[in-house]
């Protein structure tokens, strides 16, 4: 698999939409993923956010629209179908096995042999090599790669799980909330392994519910709410402040301050609410 | 043992640049982790005490009689170690000694088959059993111990009712008349003399070079093959094992069988040493394998363990075994000695997993 030029589209949606039966989860969404660029799909529970990595991945298959991927459309049937095209999608609980060393897991279902027959073994001295190598062109520098990968940060198991996806022929990495489990410092971190993914060429599908995370590495922003897109905007067209008012609902926010200052006119919470809405 | 089994193993890796921040103690601290580090620690104590407080433990008869104990435990034991580590159990493992070796005995004495005949129809009755527990434990989600339970007793009752049935005795005896006899018993029952101390020469027996292979084999196919790396992966978080592409089911049902296969082997052990075999054979023994295995590191929740430390851990029982008696005391001192073991063994192990697990 070669890498395609920067920029160039790699995934394209049209109008996009997904029912199961009568309930319409998804309609009507465009956007696109490009190579080097972070595509940012926000969204708060609920919104199709879920849904719409499925497809992508190749969990579900949509029910309208086009989904066209190097200028082929495309209906994805599993999973293995996606990976085979390039789009690889790291899951919230990143498939580790805690008590297995770090090289183990990187290579964990496609691990590297020599010799042949029932002396056929694991090449472990290339296993551990490519698995340092690997982490640190993701800027993850490892003291030993033979740590049981439990013994590492949430934030850093992350990127052992990017870095895993980006060596087996990602051409597009699916995010599925990367920093939702973490704390400041670490979300930090992945965000910066996810900038580092983006410059070696990859297009970077970056789900999130945070406006904070997504505006510093986002190239495109796609807003979902109650399973329809609110747009699709390139960041020029857009500043922090707007991201944040658009994903709060700037007006449902404001009676939501005024609803709480009625019933608890004190508490801290208000508060909060109500400084977030001056600051719109 | 364990030690200088570990050795050579990591020793490959120094080509690979050592980082830096890594201190010289950091070899030494990465043997202290390995999981059979215990076993081989306590199997040492307890040989130098009965070395040292009986005079028949160390002479050649003496050697002997509990390395032959330990190799037949030793073979189940690193056999359910495996089954351990890739996160199931198998109560059936005892009764299953039983189940081979009276189908063997029976077809040989009673039918006048050949041996192998009967080793190998004794043989596809253990695959068959292993592929049954696999695949009832896989597809129906029931956990293994429930599962297990149920073929144990199942084979239990079959061991009993059958050989009622057949021969109208509670044991088989009379193989030598079979046919290829002589063969069997040079597999299965031989023994080679060497003369190291003392006056009489020190004897071991096939099983003992049998437990060493299989635990040999197991410890190469754990750590060195592919395999090995689904059995840790499958015990150790199924659901992430299989989303990277692990041949999950596969890699289960393979561990039952081959625990399957380890009976058979014993059955088979048992059956050319002893030239005879009980209808209760095996009966009683499941949980001591899984106390050998946890002695040896296993952890009872997956995804950690040894097939060396599970050796180990069946060294020790039969160094006991023979030990108590040796010493005179009364025999049933070795349960108590074995939940002792057991409990303690825990302990360490979650000690070792949770300093696995500490962040460095």
């Amino acid at each position: 698999m070669t890498t395609p030029d920067k920029g160039a589209t790699v995934i394209e949606v049209k109008d996009l939409g997904k029912s199961y039966g009568s309930v319409i989860a998804l309609r009507e969404i465009t956007t696109s993923v490009r190579a080097g660029e972070v595509t940012c799909v926000l969204g708060d529970n609920g919104a199709g956010k879920s849904t719409f990595i499925k497809i992508l991945a190749g969990a579900h298959e949509h029910s309208s629209g086009d989904f066209i991927v190097d200028g082929i459309h495309r209906h994805m049937s599993s999973p293995r179908a996606a990976l085979a095209l390039g789009i690889a999608t790291v899951y919230q609980d990143l498939a580790v096995v805690p008590l297995m060393p770090v090289w183990r897991n990187f290579f964990l279902g496609a691990e590297l042999t020599k010799g042949r027959g029932p002396l056929r073994r694991l090449d472990i001295e290339a296993m551990k090599v490519t698995t340092k190598a690997e982490l640190a062109a993701m800027g993850i520098d490892l003291r030993d790669v033979d740590q049981p990968i439990g013994t590492l940060s949430g934030g850093e198991r992350q990127c052992v799980a990017i870095a895993r996806a980006v060596y087996f022929g990602a051409r597009v990495l699916i995010l599925d909330e990367p920093t939702a489990a973490l704390g400041v410092r670490q979300s930090g971190v992945v965000l910066k392994y996810i900038a580092k993914a983006r410059d070696r060429g990859l297009g970077v599908v970056f789900i999130t519910h945070n406006p904070h995370h997504a505006y510093p590495v986002g190239d495109r922003f796609m807003l979902l709410r109650r399973g329809r897109s609110m747009g699709d905007f390139p960041k020029a067209e857009m500043t922090l402040d707007e991201l944040v008012r658009m994903m709060a609902g700037g007006s449902e926010l404001e009676a939501l301050s005024h609803e709480l200052q009625r019933e608890l006119p004190d508490s801290q919470v208000t508060k909060d609410i109500e400084a977030e809405v001056k600051s719109l | 043992m364990s030690t200088t089994a570990a050795a050579p193993s990591e020793a490959p890796q120094s080509p690979t640049p050592d980082d830096e921040r890594l201190s010289g103690s950091h070899n030494l601290a990465r043997i202290l982790r390995r999981p059979e580090v215990g076993a081989a620690v306590a199997a040492l104590l307890i040989f130098i005490f009965f070395t040292t407080t009986t005079s028949t433990f160390i002479k050649p008869g003496g050697v002997s009689t509990w390395l032959f104990t330990s190799s037949q435990i030793g073979i189940m034991a690193v056999a359910v170690a495996l089954l351990m580590i890739g996160g199931e159990f198998d109560l059936s493992a005892g009764a299953m000694i039983g189940t081979t070796g009276l189908t063997t005995g029976i077809m040989m004495s009673e039918y006048g088959l050949n041996v192998w005949v009967s080793v190998f129809t004794a043989l596809v009755i253990a695959l068959v059993i292993g592929v049954v527990n696999g695949v009832l434990v896989m597809r129906t989600g029931v956990p293994s111990f429930i599962v297990t339970l149920g073929t144990f007793f199942v084979l239990q009752g079959v061991n009993l009712a059958v050989t009622k049935i057949i021969i109208n005795q509670v044991s088989v005896t009379g193989l030598q008349d079979a046919g290829g006899y002589a063969s069997g018993q040079q597999v299965f029952g031989s023994f080679v003399k060497i003369n190291l101390w003392g006056a009489q020469p020190l004897t071991i027996f096939a099983a003992t070079f049998w437990w060493f292979a299989v635990a040999i084999i197991a410890t190469w196919v754990l750590l060195r093959t592919r395999a090995g790396n689904w059995v840790f992966a499958s015990g150790g978080a199924q659901t992430s094992a299989r989303q990277v592409g692990v041949p999950v089911f596969r890699t289960k049902v393979g561990l039952f069988v081959t625990t399957a296969v380890a009976g058979w082997l014993v059955g088979m052990l048992s059956l050319f040493q002893t030239t005879t075999v009980q209808s209760t054979t095996g009966v009683g023994q499941e949980f001591i394998f899984i106390i050998c295995a946890v002695v040896g590191g296993c952890l009872l929740t997956g995804g950690y363990g040894s097939a060396i430390g599970a050796a180990l851990g069946a060294l020790i029982y039969g160094m006991v075994q023979l030990g108590i008696v040796f010493e005179g005391w009364d025999n049933d001192w070795l349960y108590a000695f074995l939940g002792v073991m057991l409990l303690g063994a825990v302990l360490v192990n979650n000690w070792v997993k949770a300093r696995a697990e500490a962040v460095r």
